[in-house]
């Protein structure tokens, strides 16, 4: 499914966040969206959910405009949002009970969670594991969905480095495997190098993009990721003008 | 340290009665005017078959006007959260209903409801209802926006964001209306029994105080609260039942 978004603009009362914003976003492709804190990202997110309205322009599918919240979406917000009284396994197969699913869903959960770091959290409460295990738990959930474009909102900002590879090589695989198409806001710029096709720099707020990179790479290593140093340089060049 | 902290509630009861009942028998008080502890404990203990009789009247009415009033106050409190319409118009409706005194209203649903149970239970449900109403709707706006957003955007429906975030969170809220509830239903139920019957605590207790009898009064107090607990208990069970984050505390 192909995903396109002519002339967004959004504002919180007169504070413009989102000017004049257009991109596309080819089926399969994985997208990632860097910048300053603040300039909007999430709300981007959430503009394309359809949790917020745009108050001009349009988000589309496929060439037909979306209205209101879609399923063609699969959400992952900044926060965790796992609910307090339901046990992570629970929390995890959401997606399938609400779409009657729930005994496959947690077959397929169960084989994920020691992948993810979560064996033996399967009956603990959100609040009995750390902050990073809950992102991991909403990641699972997210990734369990069926979805055709998924939208992930930092979703491994709150992990260690090591944990933080793992969850990126498992994204990589999910992604080659399923072809489904990905945007994904992050701080990381080697995150964003190393799984992308194409880095979207996001200004201040109301600047829109304002430079958009291509990674061509097909083969990607660890090994070549650390070689990227010039490509790491220029975007690091490029956020930093814009936090001046 | 500890133990101390957890036996003063207790040693400060025991001393206040010790008190009492030093003052009673220093000042050899009338039981007419006011029955000792140890007085009103035996009387407990002698009058406990008939009182246990008029309890359970008490008890079957207190407990069917709180199932009303949960039955009813659940889908009360769903419409209200569900239509901000329907809340503008009965919630006023709603708090009128607590501002009349009970006293008064009892005697009315004895006109026109006759002598049996039901306007005792009405009674009763005029006093559970609101705090239950009021509890449950509360908590079910309660949840954060983000946690609604997250269901639809996985394809509920507005039944499972009912099912799902709204209801399980409410239950804590609606826990503490629950607890308020309790403890009204039995006094609601003696209020109305108070007014006019022939059994149920409300009835011996009048006729106990007509005739100054002031230890049967007191005994029959002393079931009135221990009944009031009990249905307190109720409530915590109910709470233990309902949230599993509770269970797995203890
Ligand atoms: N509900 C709101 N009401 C008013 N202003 C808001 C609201 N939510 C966000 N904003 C403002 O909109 C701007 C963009 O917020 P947004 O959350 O999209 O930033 P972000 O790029 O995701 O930042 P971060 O990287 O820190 O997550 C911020 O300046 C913020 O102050
Ligand atoms: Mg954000």
């Amino acid at each position: 499914m192909k995903l396109s978004v002519n002339n967004l603009y959004f504002s919180y009362g007169d504070q413009c966040i989102l000017n004049d914003l257009a991109f596309e976003a080819g089926e399969g492709e994985f997208i990632s969206i860097l910048g300053p804190s603040g300039c909007g990202k999430s709300t981007l997110l959430n503009l394309l959910a359809g949790i917020l309205k745009p108050q001009r322009g349009q988000v589309r599918i496929d060439g037909k405009e979306t209205k209101g919240i879609n399923s063609c979406f699969a959400y992952m917000p900044q926060n965790d949002l796992l609910l307090p009284w339901r046990t992570i396994l629970d929390n995890v197969c959401l997606y399938g009970e609400i779409h009657r699913r729930k005994e496959q869903m947690k077959e397929k959960a169960r084989a994920q969670m020691a992948r993810f770091g979560l064996q033996g959290c399967e009956d603990k409460y959100p609040d009995e594991l750390s902050g990073g295990m809950r992102q991991r738990a909403a990641f699972l959930r997210t990734a369990l969905c069926e979805a055709e474009i998924y939208l992930l909102d930092e979703p491994f900002g709150a992990l260690d480095v090591i944990t933080r590879s793992t969850m990126q090589d498992w994204l990589r695989e999910l992604y080659s495997n399923w072809s489904r198409t990905i945007l994904l806001v992050t701080h990381d710029t080697d995150e964003a190098i190393y799984l992308s096709d194409r880095i979207l720099i996001l200004g201040k707020p109301g600047e829109g993009i304002r430079r958009e990179i291509q990674v061509k790479e097909k083969n990607r290593t660890r090994e070549w990721l650390y070689e990227q140093g010039k490509l790491r340089a220029e975007i690091y060049r490029l956020i930093q003008e814009e936090t001046k | 340290m500890k133990n101390i902290t957890r036996a003063a509630p207790l040693l400060v009861i025991l001393i206040l009665l010790g008190i009492w009942e030093l003052t009673v028998r220093v000042g050899q008080i009338p039981l007419y005017v006011l029955p000792s502890p140890s007085a009103t404990v035996f009387t407990l203990a002698e009058e406990f078959p008939t009182l246990l009789r008029h309890t359970g009247i008490t008890v079957l009415e207190a407990l069917t006007g709180m199932g009303i009033s949960f039955a009813v106050g659940i889908i009360i409190g769903i419409l209200i959260d569900a239509m901000p319409t329907f809340k503008r118009c009965i919630y006023p409706i709603l708090v009128v209903t607590q501002t009349v005194p009970v006293i008064v209203l009892a005697p009315i649903f004895i006109i026109y409801m006759g002598f049996g149970y039901a306007p005792k239970i009405l009674t009763v449900v005029l006093m559970c209802f609101f705090p239950i109403v009021v509890s449950f709707s509360d908590g079910l706006g309660q949840m954060d926006e983000g946690y609604l957003n997250l269901i639809r955007t996985y394809g509920g429906s507005r039944f499972h964001l009912y099912r799902i975030v709204k209801i399980p969170s409410a239950m804590i809220s609606l826990l503490s209306g629950l607890k308020v509830a309790a403890t009204y239903s039995i006094s609601g139920a003696v209020v109305g029994e108070w007014i006019a019957s022939q059994s149920g605590l409300g009835y011996y207790l009048i006729r106990a105080k007509n005739g100054y009898m002031l230890d049967k009064v007191f005994a029959c107090v002393v079931m009135i609260i221990l009944l009031s607990l009990l249905m307190n208990g109720l409530v915590k069970l109910f709470g233990w039942a309902v949230l599993p984050m509770k269970r797995r505390r203890k």
